[in-house]
């Protein structure tokens, strides 16, 4: 184990995963003379070489379609769009062609794509350079997503989503691209799709929470246990096809349920959750299930400490399912 | 339209140095963290601006991008609300909302700065489809960067304003750069105006010098007031401070930033209007000292206007 920054361990997926495989190779703006607008790729155009690490012009429909079209080719594209804001120019390539291309064309051909983007407020960068849409593509069938909390776990489901042959859009927060943390050396470092990882056991309530939220609920769980609260938290790493079974089970033990993430909390992904839960495992639950989100508000310049849902959110959530007997 | 008086070379020359202070003043607070987010500053190119300008009334619209302070100013906007919004302040224009990349003054036609590479591009023809529509002799003016020609809105802008004969200048400025890219990257030709003929318009290319832009942009707004149609501008100009403010430009290199530096639209305009007479270094000191008076208070303006309050947040989002 060594200790890496978040953003250097995405760098550390992407080589490996280059150094494994011939046929992936990067593509987007500013990835590769200047190693990507956060660093994601510094030093692979010097390692790899313009053919392997393409610079494009600032084309976000079209590159993306024309990653699609490698993909259905026999290659492995990693697309990074520079803020997820962005990825809108893209939608059409994302949402009507490689989501459905192997299903409409009868599945003669997989879609090993991946398609990076960071979220998240933070920089007060304004209503559109902050936004978290991972909602919209989770509502797509034929497309995974994935977001990770951590640099163990960023590099270990990077690699994972480039050697997956299903479409994955993966989603990191730029809040997290500095954060620090062990991760394993050596090539072989995967941490599978589809699966979520109880990120702290407790007893009291359970909190499901997604990238950053997830370091924030764990700060949460720390405070609350000083005041004999115990709060587990479970990260569900993909949010598409998301661990049912992890979150049932969890709840099935506390009987409290809060979900947290940084997107707007109207239709995001934990109404899904929450009402999964309500169609299934209903009597497992003691106390109406709580959400945090952002309010349902383009993010604000100025206002954005307090537009962004952070640690107390979480707590107040917990408290208020507590509050329910 | 003929040469422009003296008066109205002075009047260029003021309004150029105007811009380029209000920049130096915005990089100065930004730099001490009284402005946050992004700053993406235009010094070096503001003779588009104040040359575009001088054809538009208060009617005409005009729609920038992330590097847009320049258009706004010479558009007509108030330093003190302008400068109160980059402060995220509830007396800026867009009610501390948006900062710089989202300035925006309708009731001057200043149709808002935009966050997304050639997002602007088509909402600025919407302008000039409005005026044609409403049968005013209105124009509209869609300001952009040499990478935001190839997004597809661009293309499809360019397509749609010609075919439906729109009221609007598309006005590249070709600084070279986008973002990390250089120009050579991200596209093949050198003039960008030659993508004109693919649409049946014109396309003109002009040095960086404030005289050339006017009447390159006197002979476009022109074409457009009458219904004569759109034309793509092309100005060849450099970025001076990188992409953003903070970009210490290492991919670019010491020596060819301070070649471009040394090409300066102010300086050179300010060097002929001395040489003619036009313009004495007496004149100089008066309007940089106003220049520099308007700012300071601009800037406690700003500073004393409070933040909106967080119950403002989602104040009229619907109407
Ligand atoms: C759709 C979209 N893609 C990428 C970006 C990131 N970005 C912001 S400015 C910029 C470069 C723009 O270059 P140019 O159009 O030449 O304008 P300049 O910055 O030179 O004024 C890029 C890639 C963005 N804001 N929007
Ligand atoms: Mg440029």
């Amino acid at each position: 184990m060594k200790d890496v920054r978040y953003i250097f361990a995405i760098k550390e997926a992407l080589e490996e995963e280059m150094e494994r495989d011939e046929s992936v190779f990067l593509l987007g703006e500013d990835v590769g003379l200047a190693g990507g607008s956060f660093g994601a790729s510094r030093d692979l155009f010097k390692k790899f070489g313009p053919r392997r690490v393409v610079d494009t012009p600032i084309s976000e429909a079209s590159l993306t379609s024309m990653a699609a079209g490698a993909a259905s080719c026999g290659l492995r594209p990693v697309v990074e769009i520079m803020f997820m804001d962005f990825v809108t120019c893209a939608m059409d390539s994302i949402v009507n062609q490689i989501a459905k291309m192997r299903y409409m064309f009868g599945n003669q051909f997989s879609m090993p794509i991946v398609v990076r983007m960071p979220e998240g407020a933070g920089l007060n960068a304004g209503p559109q350079h902050s936004q978290c849409l991972e909602a919209w593509f989770a509502h797509v069938p034929g497309l995974k997503v994935v977001m990770a909390a951590n640099p163990y776990d960023v590099k270990g489901l990077l690699k994972s989503a480039i050697r997956d042959d299903n479409p994955v859009v993966f989603i990191e927060n730029k809040t997290l691209h500095a954060m620090k943390g062990q991760v394993p050396e050596g090539a072989d470092h995967l941490i599978p799709l589809g699966k979520a990882d109880v990120k702290r056991q407790g007893s009291d309530v359970t909190v499901v929470a997604v990238s950053r939220l997830v370091n924030e609920a764990l700060r949460a769980a720390a405070d609350l246990e000083k005041e004999g609260v115990s709060v587990e938290v479970v990260d569900l790493m993909t949010v598409q096809p998301w661990d049912k079974e992890a979150v049932f089970n969890s709840v099935g033990k506390t009987h409290r349920l809060v979900i947290a993430h940084e997107a707007t909390k109207q239709f995001g992904i934990g109404a899904e959750v929450a009402a999964s839960v309500a169609e299934e495992i209903l009597d497992e639950l003691d106390a109406p299930v709580m959400r945090v989100g952002a309010p349902f508000v383009p993010i604000h310049y100025s206002l954005e400490k307090v537009y962004v849902p952070g640690v107390e959110d979480v707590k107040k959530a917990v408290r208020a399912t507590l509050q329910r007997a | 339209m003929g040469k422009p008086s003296k008066e109205t070379m002075i009047d260029f020359y003021r309004r150029m140095v105007r811009i380029r202070r209000a920049e130096e003043k915005l990089m100065e607070v930004f730099s001490a963290g009284e402005i946050l987010g992004f700053l993406h500053v235009s010094i070096g190119q503001e003779a588009a601006p104040v040359g575009v300008c001088a054809h538009l009334r208060d009617d005409d619209y005009i729609g920038t991008t992330h590097r847009g302070h320049g258009y706004a100013i010479a558009k007509g906007i108030e330093l003190k609300r302008a400068m109160a919004e980059l402060f995220g302040r509830r007396d800026g224009y867009c009610m501390g909302r948006s900062g710089s990349m989202h300035l925006a003054d309708l009731s001057k036609g200043i149709m808002g700065a935009n966050g997304i590479v050639g997002g602007g591009i088509p909402i600025v023809a919407g302008a000039g489809f409005a005026a044609k529509y409403k049968g005013t002799d209105q124009v509209a003016v869609a300001t952009f960067g040499d990478g935001a020609t190839n997004q597809g809105t661009f293309h499809e802008t360019l397509n749609l304003a010609s075919v439906m004969n729109l009221p609007v200048i598309f006005l590249c400025e070709n600084n070279g750069w986008a973002e990390f890219s250089p120009r050579p990257v991200h596209a093949k030709i050198e003039n960008l105006a030659d993508r004109a003929a693919s649409y049946g318009m014109p396309g003109v290319i002009v040095k960086n010098d404030v005289i050339d832009i006017y009447e390159a942009c006197g002979e476009a707004v022109e074409r457009a007031r009458k219904g004569a149609g759109p034309t793509l501008v092309e100005v060849k100009c450099d970025r001076w401070y990188g992409h953003y403010v903070g970009d210490a430009q290492k991919y670019r290199g010491k020596e060819k930033v301070d070649e471009a530096m040394a090409k300066d639209c102010i300086k050179e305009f300010e060097a002929r209007l001395l040489k003619e007479k036009i313009l004495r270094p007496a004149d100089i000191e008066k309007i940089e000292t106003d220049i520099r008076s308007e700012l300071e208070e601009a800037v406690n303006f700003a500073r004393q206007c409070p933040y909106p309050g967080p119950e403002e947040m989602a104040a009229g989002l619907y109407v």
